[in-house]
């Protein structure tokens, strides 16, 4: 395998990870406000559809990721409206949401399976395209990725060094001391559960019309679970998930690469990878295995400086927003 | 009590119809003719009836399981990779264990038990030692328990004839459960799954056992603080749980199919959850949503098969329901919901 093709698989890994990322987050951004949307899946296949049957019929790509993320706006704003206002279970209604998402696409989309239909074009920057190594890895990809790569940038920003960003982390870790300094959080948590969910609904457009063009049954059926779990591997934070998305693009990509250079290897054990990838990385960062394993550490590791090891423990945990998918009562 | 307030629990039925029933006008199929195509399909001879029944048994024993878990506080959605476990294991048995007449059946649904538990014990485990939500847990093995079957099917346990990737060969009649009529349905099963259920009530309504998952299921850390060991208590439910749902899949493979095949269980556990979340955890209403939504999918499968509209209208029915339901079931506690904010809004 020489450079060229590494540079390749690089880039093919960056192109997969990209709809994660969008979806990520979305869903980062709805869980620190406070919301859970468990949706994802069902919301991932019907935008995933609702994108690719817009932008076929319209002919405009524009108005199907616009229509991508009206659905998942909708399916947010079901979830927001039966735990915020009907202060119903967050997880009850998003599974019920993520099993009919399922259904209808199944449905709706019985017409337009395997159906040729517009893609995103690649877009290859000027100048920064040219860099070697990393022009033909970030700056020779379509329009999606680098919408990925500069909303990670943006909502990092924005959740940890704007106003705005820090009150729509306290609706989701102190909602009471939050709305008694005056923070609306019912309202913010329903502008964050929609804006996220819209996210998702983009995440799911990229899908049918850029990462895996086209339509068929199950297109993306998992991606909206394995999402959800890379939430939790991020810690909550864009910058945490994105790296986790990639590493989840890795192992599609990989398994594209592996199983031409061993055919003889079943289909079966390639597929299986995400989904043991992420039992492995929640133990990993649920703390109840990182602690133990980091108290029995070798003696050369008890002597690293103080900095390094706060910065692995950092990496190895994360603690959900306090008060994430709990209602608050705001009398 | 309002007329509205006696209407209410009629509301969500009507609009799931109404949902289904816009779909099948913009498909550009007469509304009637579909839901008389599905009430056909469901109960038109007696032939459906009991292919009603024979869906309705795994759903019933999944559902059952659920309960328990459900009471401990659990989502168990890894339910459906019990189920799928049940079935191999009860195929294992089948294809690969020569046991006296006697022996064999009782064997492979044992064996389908052992399957379903082992599969929830790792969910179980994956929770209370790894600190994995049994969410994530559960649908990571969900996919590895697919992905295991397909396994199977196109290697080991692939036919002599070569691999068909559909499903392993047909049982042999000693290996099967009995059927009634030329139907799909095996009495016995049918038995089995109302003794499971009638077990499942008695333990959470006449047992310590019972109570003691209640207790966990409400408040974790006071269970904790009273002395319920809450792992023990969450890894028994959940082992309970998954030989419910083990057993159904080995209903599956034994009676309902004659073989493994790749979607052995076609995502029964998910729609187990659905059952129970629309009775509201309510033991009495359990078998009934069980066999209404056993009803509906049969009856769509048979739309589907009469008009091309995909079965899926089923499930979008029952989604649609449940999701209705959830949200706005209660009338009490919905009209709390409109009071509340028009008097914040005021004030």
């Amino acid at each position: 395998m020489d450079s060229t093709q590494l540079i390749a698989i690089f880039g093919s890994i960056l192109l997969q990870s990209a709809p994660l990322i969008i979806a990520v987050c979305g869903e980062t951004i709805s869980e620190r406000a406070g919301v859970i949307n468990l949706s994802m899946d069902g919301s991932l296949l019907l935008s995933a559809l609702a994108g690719f049957v817009a932008a076929l019929l319209s002919g405009s790509l524009l108005l199907g990721f616009v229509a991508a993320a009206a659905v998942g706006a909708v399916f947010a704003l079901i979830v927001a409206f039966g735990s915020l206002h009907l202060r119903q279970n967050q997880v009850a209604i998003g599974f019920v949401l993520a099993m009919l998402g399922d259904s209808l696409s199944a449905f709706l989309g019985q017409s337009y399976t395997r159906m040729p239909g517009p893609s995103v074009p690649a877009w290859h920057i000027p100048v920064l395209k040219d860099i070697p190594v990393l022009g033909p890895i970030f700056f020779r990809q379509d329009a999606v990725v680098y919408f990925a790569l500069l909303l990670v940038a943006v909502t990092w920003w924005f959740l940890f060094r704007t106003r705005a960003g820090l009150e729509l982390r306290s609706a989701g870790e102190r909602p009471e001391a939050a709305f008694t300094r005056g923070v609306a959080v019912r309202k913010l948590r329903y502008l964050y559960a929609v804006l996220g969910g819209a996210l998702v609904g983009i995440a799911g457009a990229a899908y049918s019309l850029d990462v895996k063009i086209g339509w068929a049954e199950g297109h993306t059926r998992g991606m909206g679970w394995i999402a959800l779990a890379i939430v939790i591997f991020g810690g909550w934070s864009p910058v945490r998930g994105a790296l986790g998305a990639v590493l989840f693009g890795a192992t599609k990509a990989l398994a594209t690469v592996l199983q031409r250079s061993f055919p003889q290897v079943a289909l079966v054990a390639f597929n299986a990878v995400p989904w043991l990838l992420m039992i492995v990385v929640l133990l990993l960062v649920s703390g109840k295995l990182a602690a133990p394993l980091l108290a029995r550490a070798p003696a050369t590791w008890r002597r690293a400086p103080a900095a390094w090891r706060r910065t692995l423990r950092g990496l190895l945990q994360a603690a959900p927003p306090a008060a994430l998918g709990q209602p608050l009562d705001e009398q | 009590m309002s007329r509205l307030e006696r209407i209410w629990p009629l509301l969500p039925g009507l609009a799931a119809l109404l949902v289904t029933t816009l779909l099948l006008l913009a498909m550009g199929t007469s509304p009637i003719d579909a839901y008389g195509a599905m009430w056909q399909g469901a109960f038109g001879t007696s032939a459906r009836v009991y292919s009603v029944l024979a869906f309705l048994v795994p759903l019933l024993l999944a559902a059952s399981g659920l309960l328990l878990t459900f009471k401990a506080g659990l989502w168990n959605i890894g339910i459906e990779g019990q189920i799928i476990m049940g079935a191999i294991a009860a195929s294992w048995v089948a294809l690969r264990v020569e046991l006296p007449a006697g022996l064999q059946i009782p064997m492979e649904l044992a064996a389908a038990m052992a399957g379903g538990a082992l599969w929830a014990a790792l969910a179980g485990l994956l929770k209370t030692r790894g600190g994995v939500h049994e969410i994530f847990g559960g649908l990571a093995l969900n996919n590895l328990a697919i992905l295991f079957t397909n396994y199977l099917i196109a290697g080991p346990w692939q036919p002599p004839e070569g691999g068909s990737f559909r499903g392993t060969q047909p049982f042999g009649a000693h290996a099967l459960l009995p059927l009634f009529e030329n139907s799909r349905l095996s009495l016995l099963s049918l038995v089995l799954a109302v003794l499971a259920f009638a077990g499942v009530a008695l333990l959470l309504t006449n047992s310590h056992w019972g109570l003691r998952l209640k207790a966990l299921g409400q408040n974790a850390r006071s269970a904790f603080l009273l002395g319920v060991s809450s792992d023990r208590e969450l890894l028994l439910a959940m082992a309970l749980c998954g030989a419910l749902a083990g057993l159904g899949g080995g209903v599956r493979v034994l009676s309902w199919f004659d073989s493994l095949r790749q979607s052995i269980s076609g995502g029964i556990g998910y729609l187990a959850l659905m059952v129970v979340l629309l009775a509201g955890f309510r033991l009495a209403l359990t078998p009934l949503v069980a066999f209404f939504f056993s009803a509906v999918l049969n009856g769509s499968i048979t739309l589907q098969l009469r008009t091309q509209l995909h079965s899926a209208l089923g499930d979008i029915l029952t989604g649609v329901l449940v999701l209705l339901v959830l949200l706005f079931g209660n009338y009490a506690r919905v009209r709390r919901a409109f009071r509340r904010n028009r008097s914040s809004e005021n004030g």
